[in-house]
């Protein structure tokens, strides 16, 4: 289990940006309300897991008492057969839903991203 | 104060991402080509990476290995007895090896001039998926004993390497493993992959495997060594 270390990272990446915004004489910042995740299906990340541990590594930081929302996204492949994007329905078949032709051309799904943070 | 929104966009794993590249950088300019082998615990990794630590020593190459390990130094050990210089990393439960481990362990070693370094990854079919090491070929195995369907329960693992060898090809007929379901399912996560067959205990298999390793160095640039046989110390 990495999620552990990836809310860590999530915690720390979290922390930085509100410090960089505080420290670039921004208004005031709220009581942090949200973080927003970007998780690809294809990223190796449990999302029970991860919302598991969130509390219990946010105590006592910059994220203390806030929500986590995590918004999963697809993977999207490029299908040359096509010459188009296509949306796979699972993570066990890189095949054109369309046509059929295997396709290896991930364009989205990896994603692991700290998009935003809510404040108050 | 009012309610208000901070953009971040930032991958989580930027740390790591970025660590990787530099040490992908540096092995490349200093001649190192380096492997990462990943797999659930037992499939055969060890086995795997002591007989090619043998066979690189008899072409006159210097390969060596770092091996990732919850707790016991017994893989290390095993590794060492091909001759070539193998350091452990032990990493205390956790269940991967990231970049800055490598990094670290790297920096407080000094195993001589090499041409190849194998880092044996944790077993782990999950984790290991996510953390690029700096690598230029990332192995991913199966054993003839694991089930044909194991791609399919952890298309990450599989999706993310760039070669697949299906080892103890010794024991297939008794395990009456199906090749061709198995390379349908590793072909349905990862489309076109190379996938190697082979035995760490009969040897067989290691022939192409050897070769297709020593072209992929050869590709990235690095130079090419005289295959002259090693002479060891007596
Ligand atoms: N018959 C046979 N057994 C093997 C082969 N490779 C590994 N094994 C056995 O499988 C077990 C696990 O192998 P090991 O290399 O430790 O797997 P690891 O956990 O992936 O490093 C050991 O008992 C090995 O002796 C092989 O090619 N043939
Ligand atoms: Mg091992
Ligand atoms: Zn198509």
């Amino acid at each position: 289990m990495h999620e552990l270390s990836i809310a860590h990272s999530l915690v720390t990446t979290a922390t930085d940006a509100l410090d960089a915004e505080r420290a670039s004489g921004s208004d005031p910042l709220g009581r942090v309300k949200a973080v927003h995740l970007r998780l690809g299906r294809l990223a190796g990340v449990v999302r029970d897991a991860l919302e598991f541990c969130y509390d219990l590594v946010t105590e006592d930081t910059l994220l203390a008492g806030s929500q986590l929302v995590i918004h999963d996204i697809d993977v999207v492949v490029f299908c040359n057969a096509c010459q188009a994007e296509r949306t796979l329905p699972g993570i066990q078949r890189f095949r054109c839903p369309e046509c059929d032709k295997p396709t290896g051309d991930i364009r989205h799904g990896r994603e692991l991203e700290l998009e935003y943070i809510e404040l108050e | 104060m009012h309610p208000r929104i901070l953009e971040v966009r930032r991958n989580l794993l930027k740390k790591n991402d970025e660590l990787a590249r530099d040490l992908r950088g540096r092995f490349l300019s200093d001649g190192l080509f380096v492997v990462n082998l990943v797999s659930g615990p037992g499939t055969g990794k060890t086995a795997l990476l002591r007989r090619t630590l043998g066979e690189l020593l008899n072409r006159g190459y210097r390969p060596i290995a770092l091996v990732g390990d919850l707790a016991t130094d017994n893989d290390a050990r095993r590794l060492a007895e091909s001759g070539a210089p193998v350091r452990q990393i032990t990493t205390d439960g956790v269940c991967h090896l990231e970049a800055d481990m490598v990094a670290r362990h790297l920096a407080e070693w000094s195993p001589g001039p090499a041409d190849f370094l194998f880092i044996e990854n944790v077993g782990n079919l999950v984790c290991p998926a996510s953390y690029d090491l700096g690598e230029s070929l990332r192995v991913v195995l199966l054993s003839v004993t694991d089930g044909e369907d194991k791609p399919l329960k952890y298309p990450k693992l599989f999706n993310t390497a760039d070669v697949a060898i299906v080892t103890k090809a010794d024991l297939a007929e008794a395990c009456e493993f199906d090749r061709a379901a198995a390379e349908a399912n590793i072909h349905d996560v990862r489309p076109g992959m190379q996938i190697f067959s082979t035995s760490a205990k009969t040897g067989v298999g290691f022939d192409a495997w050897l070769a297709f390793l020593i072209d992929q160095r050869t590709a990235c640039g690095l130079p090419v060594r005289d295959e002259r046989p090693f002479v060891s110390q007596p």
